[in-house]
Formats: structure tokens, C-alpha cells, sequence
């Protein structure tokens, strides 16, 4: 056996080639980083040696932002400026937060006409939306990936839930947009736990991930064969959670008070954070135990002292068990399987835990749930499998992941109804294009409503966006032929676009759903951010501009080398060219100049393009015969 | 380049293929054109892959299932099986369909799932004869027109089933 490497205390283990990448898992209760360091993926720890980052931020009376455990622990005195599962309002208005009463923040909605519908909470550092404070954890987990790797990252790959809808999705790009990280990927969630499991476990077969977090639950299902994961179905409900689990508790105890002193007061923000925190650690507690006792003595001077059993739990929460029963029955029909199709079922999420998930999930699968991984990190540990594989550091280029989007996408037709472009669980990427016609006489003029949703009204779905095709000639009603085209992309976000056929007007937008934050917010809360001085962001444009120039250069050159042949010398002669004329550009300090040789490299690459991706899927498809016989 | 969905999985074009040569070449299609292999390629190479990877998706669904797959080997022959010109429907296939959809429906009303999945198994099966059907009409006797029937049969079979499913997810 060959002797194994030591790199130096806090340098990555191959210094000149291994790019910096990591896995995040943006978490409802807990975040995580992980890397793959020597070929293992590994969860990274704080200074204290801990690996869950609790997903809670306080704004302090001194300015200061704190993040994770501390803030948590300041929870119960500071409910109003100290936010928790801030993941559950990520690009949700005010009135989709049906517990609001419940919730010890101030909520918001913006005032002004041009800025989103998202909700704002107001704290003690002025008003902040969802994007924003998830972007704190966000900086803090790559401050810790940064300190711990040595240097700065290329990039990472965020987790969300599969039945995150796009507005979420967008939601959670633009915290990272904040963070200042670069995105390669939203990868969702149980796809991660997927490939973190399946590649541990060299598996081929069909198998279920069963993910109860903190806020969402999301079930997949999943075709492995030789490092391709396909996901076949995918459902869920993006609010349900151990978060649901600890209110039940939260209100059986309140109920339970309430019986006990004739004359109880409504609870205060305090008490209602305090009493959350011990449901909690009831639910915790129960876990591994008969019975929980739940003891505190409230602001109001009432003391609580209930007891819950285990089988109490079972049965003032069955319903919400229950619920997950549902998206599981319509995930294996989408997928046309049966029970007895399922080689493994995989539980993730810190909430699958409960004893009487197992068992529910056993029940319904006929088969004891697999655990073998710890259901906390399982997430971030696929996911920094997956950015390793993407900045390319994975030498065999086995590992593909092939994932759909959750929820149809439609449109808005006469009388209010969806006409579905995209059906669920298709695979990504996807692009369906419809044609769709005038409705008067003269019409010069179409307003495209774009949905996502199952249901066949309108206000039933989930409104992203709406924008209109002007300019259509004035024709007789249902002579104009207009063609909607949708995109969906990797990370599951949608662009859509309209044109007229016969005079090609057009019209084009990447969705900035009605819940998200339009362009000019991010810019503002980008320029707060960087509040120092204009400088820095011109510095920062440089750099970008700099570093996207070095990546072209370096991955046109490598394309030369391998591929050069493909095409003819005059050909290579003109690519060169735009190679040196952008060498000499990035020497200069104009970001812009910059950005515009790269984009002239990039048009003087397209038939080069074409060419190199034409030989490689025929390379594929002929040549591998020597590989597939090895798996 | 152009090609049709049989050549690019490099399958013959036919109505009876080799699923499982259609499912691993597919996936060798992704693995080299996926946007995942590009994440740090020129903007013409993920337009490419984008390219590539789309429609190589798009094909995968009309060659895996059946009825859409008979309708493009149709369209290849420069027949439209759901054009509105193209109605013509076997009396007795008229007659079976009323009662599936009556069956449907009294299931339907009476929330009542096992009988809605005892009829989704039966259309299943008749699906499975037609596609049978097909493959000869297809592959040997070359017989478009009454393949243009049993196609539209089987994409109707395929509508009914869809609703049935949708009939259970509403009653769950």
C-alpha cells in the first residue's frame, strides 16, 4: 500500500491543482460547510470544534451582527432582534406566515411600489428581509470554510429543498449573491443526502430519501447506475417540519397551563421563545427517553411544570406525520413504482430522528429505513461532493446528478385558468415552447401571468412573475401566433420568453418572482455592504473580471491542446488571436474592457463549441465500451 | 447537424427499442453534454451543453414512452395522429372508452381509490397489447394507417390514466 500524504496544518492537500469548493447546507434549525479534503468529504468545525451552525442571527444592541450558537442562546432574552428559521420566510409575502401570532418578530412589508412583495422584519438594525439574514449565515460559514482551507473559495454549492418553488430558489441565490460567494450550483437537498449515501455505499438501484428538516419535507426518488443519479419523482411541503413538531408541543403545554390557573395572561415574545426552546428539548429529550418534564417559570410569574410521554407525542402529532404520507404516495406514483420497486429508503433531516417517523416511514415501506449517516450532515456532505465534482477537482468524471424541477410552471389563460408548459418532475434542463393567440380584434398587446403550481386556477397556484409582449401588429382576434418559450436551467430557475411569429417582436425576462428582490435592492444592499467606498466596488468588478478572464483563457487554451484538431489552423489562428487580445486587455485596470475581450473570445468560440460537444457525445457513445464493462 | 431522436441514442428507428440501450446511452449523452461538466467553460460551451443537454431530455421522453413515441415515428413519416382531421374511431373503442370514463367518474364520487387503481391497472394492461399491436404495424408490416389508429388509442388510454391519478391525488 502506498504511504498516505500529510499536508501542511491548514493547507489543502494538493496545492496546485485542488481548487477551493465547499458544500453548503442552508439550514431551518442548523447550517453546515463541508469539503472534500483527500479524496474524503468532511464537515467543517468552528473553533469550538462544533459542526452544526445553529440558523439563528441577532442584531445586538452594539451593532454587531452575532450568528449561530451564542445568538441562540440569547434567544429567549432578545426574541424581537434575534431571528430563527429565517429559511421558512425565504421569498414568502406576509400572508403565506399563517402562525404569525405565534412568531415573536415584527413583520413587515415594504412600502414602496417598486421594491418586492417579500416580507421584512423590523429589528433593532432597521428592517431586514430573509435574503439578508440568511446571507449572515451565510458569511459566517465561508469565513469558517476560508479559515479552515487556507484561502479563498471558487465557489459552493447551496442546498434547498427539492420543493422549494423558484421564488425560494431566487431567494436563496441572492443571499448567496450578498455572502459574496459564487453559486455553482442549488442542488436539493435529498439529491445530496443521495450521493453522499449512494457513493458510500457503491449503490445501483432505485432508492427513496425521506428528509424531515427543521422547516421543509421533501421526499425523492432516485434512480442510481453507474454515478449517474437520476431522480425519477420528487414532492414534498415546503412548510412542514420539526419546527411544526415543537409547536404542537409548545400548545399542548399552553393548553395544558391554561387548564391548570383560571386567570393566564397571553404570553409575551420572551415566554413564547422560552416555552418554544423547551418543547424542543422535550421532543429532543423523548427521542431516547420514556417521558419529558417540562419546567419553567414564566415572566408573569407562572410556573409550568407538565409532563409529556412518549406515546403523548405520538398521538398529538400523528397528524402531522401523516402529512408527509401524502407527497411520499404522490412522489412513487409519479414515478409509476411500487413498494416493492424501492431497493433502500434513506432518512435525513434532523426531525427522522423521532422513533415514530422511523416507524411511520418502516410502515408505509415495508423495510427499516437506512441511518447508517448522520442525518444532520449527510446534506452538506453530498453537497460538498457535488462542488468538488464541479470545479473539477474529481479526477474520473463519473458522478452526474440528474434532478427535475418540483412543481409544474404555467401560465395565466382566459378566465383564470393554468395552462401547464411544464409539467412536474421533469427533467432539468428544460425548454417547452407554446404557441398562444389574441383574444381581440386589434390587440397589440398580451400580458403573460407565469405560475407555478398543480392546481387549475390561477389563485390556487403560486403567482413568480408577469410581463407583457407589446408591439404584436393589430390582426384579427386569434390570427397573431404568439410563442411562450420556458427555461428551466441546473438550479431549477426559470426564464421565459415571448415572440411574436410573424414580425419577431420579443420579449424576455429571467423570472425575478413577485416574492424576490428586484435587481436594484440587491445592488443597494450589495453597496451597504460594501459601504467603505466606490473604490472597493470598482476594485471588486476588476478582480471579478480578472478572475472570469483567467478561467476563459485557462479553459480555452486546455480545449486547443485537447481539441484543437476539430476544427482547421485558420480557425485555431482566430481563436488565438482573441486569446492574446484579452491576455493583453486583463493587464490593464478596465473592468469593462475586460468583459467585453471575453465575450469576443466567447463568440470566437462557438463553432468551436459545437464541434468539441459534437465528438464528445459521439466519443461517448461509441468509445466507453472498455468502461461500462468495468461497472 | 440534425438528427432525429433515434439517431441521436444511435437506436434504430423503430417502434420496438431496446430500453435498456435507450436508458445508457442517454445517460452517455448527459455525462458528455450535461451543464454540470461546463460549470467552468467558455459562455459558448455552456450554451452548447445547454443546448445539448435540453434536447437530449426533450428526446428521452418521447422515446421512453410509448405513446408519444409512436405519434414522433409518425411525425417522421409526415403523420399528425392527434391532428383534428384525423378522428376517425373505432365504434367498440368509442363504446369502451365511455365506460372507463363512467367507471371513472362513479369512482370518483364515491372517493373510492381501490377501484380507481383496480381500473388504471386494467388500462395498463390493454396499453401493454396495443403496444404490442404496434410493434408489428410498425417494425414489420409497415402499415402507417392502422398504426395511426392504435396510436390514437393509446394516447387516449394514456389521457384516462392521467386523469385517474389526478382523481386519486384529489381524493388524498
Amino acid at each position: 500500500m502506498a504511504l498516505l500524504q500529510i499536508s501542511e496544518p491548514g493547507m489543502s492537500a494538493a496545492p496546485h491543482q485542488h481548487r477551493l469548493a465547499v458544500g453548503i447546507d442552508l439550514g431551518t434549525t442548523n447550517s453546515l460547510v463541508a469539503t472534500v479534503r483527500s479524496g474524503m468529504s468532511t464537515v467543517l468545525q468552528d473553533d469550538h470544534g462544533h459542526a452544526l451552525l445553529p440558523s439563528v442571527v441577532r442584531y445586538a444592541i452594539n451593532g454587531e451582527v452575532i450568528v449561530g450558537h451564542e445568538a441562540q442562546a440569547q434567544q429567549s432574552a432578545d426574541p424581537a432582534n434575534t431571528i430563527s428559521s429565517v429559511k421558512r420566510f425565504m421569498g414568502r409575502g406576509i400572508h403565506d406566515i399563517v402562525d404569525r401570532a405565534h412568531i415573536p418578530y415584527r413583520f413587515v412589508t415594504s412600502q414602496q411600489a417598486q421594491s418586492s412583495k417579500m416580507l421584512q422584519i423590523d429589528t433593532r438594525a432597521g428592517l431586514k428581509t430573509p435574503v439578508e439574514i440568511s446571507a449572515e449565515i451565510l458569511k459566517t460559514l465561508k469565513a469558517r470554510a476560508e479559515k479552515s482551507l487556507g484561502g479563498e473559495l471558487v465557489g459552493v454549492v447551496i442546498t434547498v429543498p427539492a420543493y422549494f418553488d423558484d421564488a425560494q430558489r431566487q431567494a436563496t441565490k441572492d443571499a448567496a449573491r450578498l455572502a459574496g460567494l459564487n453559486v455553482l450550483r442549488l442542488l436539493n437537498e435529498p439529491t445530496a443526502a443521495a450521493v453522499a449515501y449512494g457513493l458510500d455505499n457503491a449503490s445501483e438501484g432505485t432508492y427513496v430519501i425521506y428528509d424531515l428538516g427543521g422547516g421543509t419535507f421533501d421526499v425523492s426518488i432516485l434512480r442510481l447506475a453507474k454515478g449517474v443519479f437520476e431522480v425519477l419523482a420528487t414532492n414534498g411541503d415546503s412548510a412542514l417540519g420539526g419546527d411544526d413538531f415543537d409547536h404542537r408541543i409548545y400548545c399542548w403545554v399552553l393548553d395544558k397551563v391554561r387548564e391548570a390557573s383560571k386567570n393566564f395572561v397571553p404570553l409575551n415574545e420572551e415566554d413564547t421563545r422560552l416555552l418554544l426552546n423547551k418543547a424542543r428539548q422535550a421532543k429532543e429529550w423523548l427521542t431516547d427517553n420514556f417521558e419529558a418534564q417540562i419546567l419553567c417559570k414564566l415572566s408573569t410569574g407562572t410556573l409550568v411544570d407538565v409532563t409529556l410521554t412518549a406515546p403523548q407525542l405520538v398521538e398529538i402529532t400523528e397528524h402531522l406525520v401523516t402529512k408527509t404520507l401524502s407527497p411520499t404516495r404522490k412522489a412513487m406514483r409519479d414515478a409509476n413504482l411500487s413498494i416493492e420497486d424501492i431497493h433502500g429508503v434513506v432518512l435525513v433531516g434532523g426531525a427522522t430522528r423521532m422513533p415514530h417517523i422511523r416507524q411511520a416511514v418502516e410502515d408505509f415501506f415495508k423495510q427499516e429505513p437506512l441511518t447508517n449517516l448522520d442525518p444532520d450532515k449527510v446534506v452538506a456532505l453530498g453537497a460538498a461532493i457535488q462542488a468538488n465534482a464541479l470545479v473539477g477537482n474529481r479526477s474520473d468524471n463519473d458522478l452526474l446528478l440528474l434532478d427535475v424541477t418540483p412543481l409544474s410552471l404555467g401560465l395565466e389563460t382566459m378566465g383564470g385558468l393554468v395552462e401547464k408548459i411544464i409539467p412536474r418532475n421533469s427533467t432539468l434542463p428544460i425548454a417547452r415552447a407554446q404557441d398562444f393567440t389574441t383574444y381581440k380584434d386589434g390587440q397589440t398587446a398580451m400580458s403573460i401571468h407565469i405560475v407555478q403550481g398543480e392546481r387549475e386556477l390561477v389563485s390556487d397556484c403560486r403567482s413568480l412573475a408577469r410581463f407583457d409582449l407589446r408591439g404584436i401588429p393589430p390582426m384579427a382576434a386569434g390570427a397573431a401566433r404568439i410563442r411562450v418559450t420556458f427555461t428551466v436551467d441546473a438550479d431549477g430557475l426559470l426564464s421565459v420568453s415571448a415572440r411574436e411569429q410573424s414580425t419577431g417582436v420579443e420579449a424576455h425576462i429571467e423570472v425575478k418572482p413577485s416574492y424576490g428582490l428586484t435587481e436594484e435592492e440587491i445592488t443597494n444592499m450589495l453597496k451597504a455592504s460594501f459601504a467603505s467606498a466606490a473604490t472597493d466596488k470598482k476594485a471588486r468588478m476588476l478582480h471579478e473580471a480578472r478572475v472570469s478572464a483567467g478561467a476563459i483563457i485557462q479553459s480555452v487554451n486546455l480545449a486547443l491542446k485537447n481539441d484543437g484538431h476539430l476544427i482547421n489552423n485558420a480557425e485555431q489562428q482566430a481563436i488565438r488571436d482573441e486569446v492574446a487580445r484579452l491576455e493583453a486587455v486583463a493587464q490593464a485596470d478596465d473592468a469593462h474592457a475586460i468583459n467585453q475581450a471575453v465575450e469576443k473570445l466567447n463568440q470566437a468560440t462557438e463553432a468551436f463549441a459545437a464541434a468539441r460537444m459534437n465528438a464528445s457525445v459521439s466519443l461517448a457513445l461509441s468509445g466507453k465500451a472498455i468502461n461500462s464493462l468495468e461497472m | 447537424m440534425l438528427q432525429n431522436h433515434f439517431q441521436l441514442f444511435s437506436l434504430p428507428k423503430q417502434f420496438d427499442i431496446d430500453v435498456k440501450a435507450l436508458e445508457s446511452n442517454y445517460r452517455k449523452i448527459q455525462s458528455a453534454s450535461h451543464p454540470d461538466r461546463f460549470v467552468n467553460a467558455s459562455a459558448s460551451e455552456k450554451l452548447q451543453s445547454m443546448q445539448l443537454a435540453t434536447s437530449a431530455n426533450e428526446a428521452y421522453q418521447v422515446l421512453k414512452k410509448p405513446a408519444r413515441r409512436a405519434q414522433y415515428l409518425l411525425e417522421l413519416n409526415g403523420v399528425n395522429a392527434i391532428a383534428d382531421t384525423n378522428t376517425a374511431m373505432p365504434v367498440e373503442f368509442l363504446m369502451q372508452q365511455m365506460e372507463w370514463r363512467e367507471r371513472m367518474e362513479d369512482a370518483k364520487a364515491a372517493r373510492d381509490i381501490a377501484t380507481l387503481e383496480t381500473l388504471n391497472a386494467e388500462l395498463h394492461k390493454d396499453a401493454r397489447s396495443i403496444q404490442t399491436e404496434l410493434a408489428h404495424l410498425f417494425d414489420r408490416q409497415n402499415d402507417l394507417s392502422k398504426a395511426t389508429a392504435e396510436t390514437r388509442k393509446l394516447i387516449f388510454i394514456d389521457k384516462v390514466c392521467a386523469d385517474i391519478l389526478h382523481a386519486i391525488e384529489q381524493i388524498e
